[in-house]
């Protein structure tokens, strides 16, 4: 084991605290694409804790569920514009 | 503290002040659009920071200490990071352009050019 594992720890948890900022914004936010920017906000901001946590607790598998996440998040955030804009569009 | 931990605790604190400055504008800024700038760019720059830190730390204790997982772990990181610098800038812009279409104007603006444009 070595010191250095405990570096990543400390910041994987400041980001899990931005992410409880961030969903502030996903709970109070006025309009549907204020949701959206705030989900889009944390799915980013897992991915990146995710890495941190792999790094500090050794495991890679960690680190293949971040790139998973990311491709699975990207979708999700794509058809949720297009459901927002076909809503639009039938109005 | 060696020359490395320097550079990986550097790394780390530019990445963490980005992803703050991000999730404290989404809090912040006043509409849609305004917000959507300030999370998308900051979050995918601090990213791309923390990520890199643990890059060079997976390749350097595996030239240190020759085991592979270490490499394993930096190489998996380049592609995770490489999966969130071409999915995030997208899909930010899938979110505006559809907080566009569905009406949704930025705060205290007197004239839609775009809709103007597609008018003409």
């Amino acid at each position: 084991m070595n010191q250095l594992f405990n570096i990543f720890l400390i910041p994987g948890v400041l980001l899990m605290v931005f992410m409880l900022i961030s969903l502030f914004r996903l709970i109070l936010g006025p309009t549907v694409p204020d949701r959206v920017v705030a989900l889009d906000t944390i799915n980013t901001l897992v991915i990146a804790g995710m890495i941190l946590f792999g790094a500090a607790f050794e495991e890679v598998i960690y680190i293949d569920v971040a790139i998973v996440y990311a491709l699975l998040s990207y979708i999700a955030t794509l058809f949720i514009a297009k459901y927002m804009e076909r809503r639009a569009k039938d109005k | 503290m060696t020359f490395l931990s320097i550079v990986l605790v550097l790394f780390l604190l530019i990445g963490i002040f980005f992803n703050g400055l991000g999730s404290i504008g989404l809090i912040r800024f006043p509409d849609v659009y305004t917000r959507l700038h300030a999370a998308t760019k900051c979050t995918t720059f601090g990213s791309i920071f923390t990520s890199l830190s643990v890059i060079i730390f997976g390749f350097y204790f595996w030239q240190v200490s020759g085991d592979s997982k270490y490499g394993v772990l930096a190489l998996h990181t380049i592609v995770a990071l490489a999966c969130l610098v071409i999915t995030n800038p997208t899909g930010a812009h899938a979110i505006a352009r559809a907080a566009h279409r569905s009406g949704v104007m930025p705060k205290q603006s007197v004239i839609d050019e775009l809709k103007e444009a597609d008018l003409k």
